[in-house]
């Protein structure tokens, strides 16, 4: 559709909201489990008493607030309700004209909802992801429909740029440059890929925006590929998120019926298809060269890189891959323009990121902040602490491939260089907060069991290494280590750091290595004097 | 692989329409094949060797590449579920909240490792990778259906009451 049709259509369904005094919205995301007996119990409600002409129930997206759901939010007046149960439905629609209900709302000033900088996530639980006509009477599309008709692809690419985006995937690559590099490399054919396979396993920022809001990946992913000149994507997600799975289909399907997929988008002479590709439960495919073996039908075992995927990728086309959150943010970074979205977060880390606040903290779940936030505010202040009188030890960030952050740092603001400098990464938002009932040795020797299992096994550091770190930190646990056991670990993990084949490998020792840095004294309690020279061989 | 002789004589199963359909999709072209395999699980719940052979025959790829496919992913299975599947999450958040802990006691209670099924095939137990709810960890599925934030006691006595095994 052009750009007046498109207008047009967002005006006439905004009419049509508006004609509702009332706006329930429930969480419908995999967070808030029991949502669909919500739905049917309210719906039942608004029936009863012939509301439906006033009230009008959608099924959302994530709200965010996880540990407190099923979530229920009405609108207007902002209010929020938690814990909601199927019983609560007929006080929920008898209050509606009335004074909300006291005993199920939130505090409106929570800081919780009122420290967050809503960008990736601002229309996530406000619409109905299942609905076109709601992302687009949001605003949706309106981006893509005026890049392609007033941009020319460089602009849009100097745009991401000057915009800082980097690479919400966990390494942190200015954006704009792999733009660039994918928009010069030689070739008629060029490829786009969302990557979506979010297998750090207590991270689940990817799955909660494809189902709050999957037409925002399709338009980044849509401008992406007229910014470099791609005419084919594909979206690869993990098959363990089938609500996320569901909804992109729907979603894709409705993009290509209103034109903003497909042949000549928007009217304009841009073609571009998208096609949907499930992973099958491989850690290492969330690495790029891994995850273009798995589109071509293979085993996902990486790729020595150089050539890089930009120059040499998918079907050795030039190819550009990003993660889901750096798609998300890109139509608005074109709608607003760059300087909008570089005045957010730090000198290097522009904008905001999305976190999943999970483990030992009372408000586990979704939560989005400017870059150079402090630890200590988004896991106290937004977070809202540790639960059960328990204290604080450490908090785990970038998963299998990060590192363990005490006490101490929790005033740091967190960006790509000061958790670096810890020896943690960004990773892609996973925060595993832990208390002292936790043995870090035990958090460490599950994340080495995690990327043996995980390792392809290509690369002899990354295979070999990680089953013999394994087998060490086992030792430690079990009181058995010795002296030289310790030496051995550090060795170990600095050849594997140094000579894996791909990221998984390099990455592996991280949670190992910061634990050594931090919480060294209980690496050094479980060494035992001497151990009998009959005691197993390596 | 062995069961040759199925790809000659395919057996007529109305399931096999869905697999075809998808190597049709993608023209029978070798990156079909994951898609494929997909599509073959969803309808027979687990790949036996006479799908995978006639997978490799119909998509022209030496059955080891496919096999090799097939064991790579973890999501693919090669033996048949249990009529009942407990699946224990065991992601960073489940882990520190002490899923090992039900993984333990299902091996206790049960003689169920991750993987295994029970001899009268009544019950399978899987352990899976983080299915991204990490908000309501710990988290069990029973036939696919989530719980989340229970103590140890609360998820093992709903774990009988979902057998039949009265506490």
């Amino acid at each position: 559709m052009h750009r007046e049709e498109l207008a047009a259509l967002a005006a006439e369904h905004q009419r049509h909201l508006d004609t509702f005094a009332h706006h329930i919205f429930v969480c419908a995301g995999l967070g808030c489990p029991g949502n669909e007996a919500i739905v049917a119990a309210l719906r039942s409600e608004i029936a009863e008493r012939q509301l439906q002409d006033r009230v009008l129930l959608r099924k959302a997206g994530c709200m965010g607030l996880c540990a407190l759901g099923p979530i229920v939010l009405i609108q207007p007046g902002e209010i929020a309700y938690h814990t909601v149960s199927p019983d609560d439905a007929a006080e929920i629609v008898a209050s509606l004209d009335r004074e909300p209900v006291a005993r199920l709302r939130l505090a409106p000033d929570l800081p919780f909802f009122a420290r967050q900088h809503k960008n990736v996530l601002a229309l996530s639980g406000r619409i109905d992801p299942e609905e076109i006509r709601d992302y687009i009477a949001a605003g949706g599309y309106a981006a893509l429909c005026t890049a392609l008709a007033t941009m020319r692809p460089v602009d849009i690419v100097r745009c991401i740029q000057e915009s800082g985006l980097r690479g919400r995937g966990g390494a942190g690559y200015p954006t704009g440059l792999k733009w660039a590099t994918v928009a010069k490399a030689p070739g008629d054919k060029k490829y786009v890929i969302c990557n979506g396979d979010e297998g750090d396993p207590g991270a689940f920022m990817d799955r909660s925006i494809l189902e709050s809001t999957p037409h925002a990946v399709l338009e980044g992913m849509i401008i992406a590929a007229y910014a470099v000149g791609a005419s084919q994507g594909y979206i690869y997600v993990r098959a363990e998120y089938p609500l996320a799975i569901k909804r992109l289909r729907l979603a894709i399907r409705e993009a290509e019926r209103r034109n903003l997929l497909g042949h000549a988008i928007c009217g304009l002479g841009f073609d571009f298809t998208l096609q949907l590709r499930l992973g099958a439960g491989a850690f290492v495919c969330g690495e790029e060269t891994a995850l273009i073996e798995s589109i071509e039908g293979r085993r996902g075992i990486p790729r020595p890189r150089p050539p890089y995927p930009a120059e040499k990728g998918l079907w050795s086309s030039p190819t550009l891959i990003n993660n889901v959150e750096t798609y998300a943010n890109i139509p608005r970074i074109v709608e607003r323009g760059p300087a909008w979205f570089s005045a957010l977060g730090t000198e290097r880390s522009k904008g905001t990121k999305v976190f999943a606040l999970t483990g030992k903290i009372r408000h586990a779940g979704l939560v989005e902040v400017p870059m150079g936030m402090n630890l200590r505010e988004i896991i106290f202040d937004i977070g809202g602490g540790i639960p059960d009188g328990h204290a604080f030890k450490a908090v785990q960030t970038g998963g299998p491939s990060g590192g363990c952050i005490p006490a101490e740092f929790l005033d740091t603001p967190v960006s790509y260089e000061s958790l670096n400098e810890l020896g943690s990464i960004m990773g892609s938002g996973g925060m595993i907060v832990i208390d002292e009932t936790s043995s870090m040795i035990d958090v460490v020797r599950y994340f080495m069991e995690f990327c043996m299992e995980e390792s392809c096994g290509k690369c002899v550091p990354c295979r070999v290494g990680t089953a013999q770190v394994h087998r060490l930190l086992t030792r430690f646990l079990e009181h058995r280590a010795t002296a030289a056991d310790l030496a051995m670990l550090e060795d170990l993990c600095d050849l594997m750091k140094h000579a894996s084949l791909c990221g998984l490998g390099q990455s592996a020792p991280n949670p190992v290595l910061s634990t050594l840095r931090y919480f060294r004294q209980e690496y050094l309690d479980r060494i035992v004097p001497a151990e009998p020279a009959t005691e197993e061989q390596a | 692989m062995p069961a040759q002789e199925s790809i000659e004589s395919p057996p007529e199963d109305t399931r096999w329409q869905l697999v075809d359909r998808t190597m049709q999709r993608l023209d029978h072209r070798p990156e079909a094949l994951i898609e494929t395999l997909h599509a073959a699980q969803d309808a027979f719940g687990y790949l036996d060797s006479a799908t995978l052979a006639r997978i490799a025959s119909r998509l022209r790829l030496p059955p080891a590449k496919v096999l090799g496919v097939a064991t790579f992913y973890n999501h693919f299975r090669l033996k048949p579920k249990g009529e009942h599947t407990l699946s224990v999450c065991t992601g960073t958040a489940c882990h520190i909240k002490g899923n090992d802990r039900i993984l333990a006691w299902m091996r206790e209670r049960y003689c169920l490792a991750p993987g295994d099924t029970t001899q009268d095939n009544r019950l399978s137990l899987v352990e899976v990778r983080c299915v991204g709810a990490c908000a309501l960890a710990p988290v069990i599925l029973t036939d696919g259906a989530i719980t989340g934030k229970k103590s140890f006691a609360e998820t093992t006595t709903i774990i009988r009451e979902w057998l039949d095994d009265a506490p």
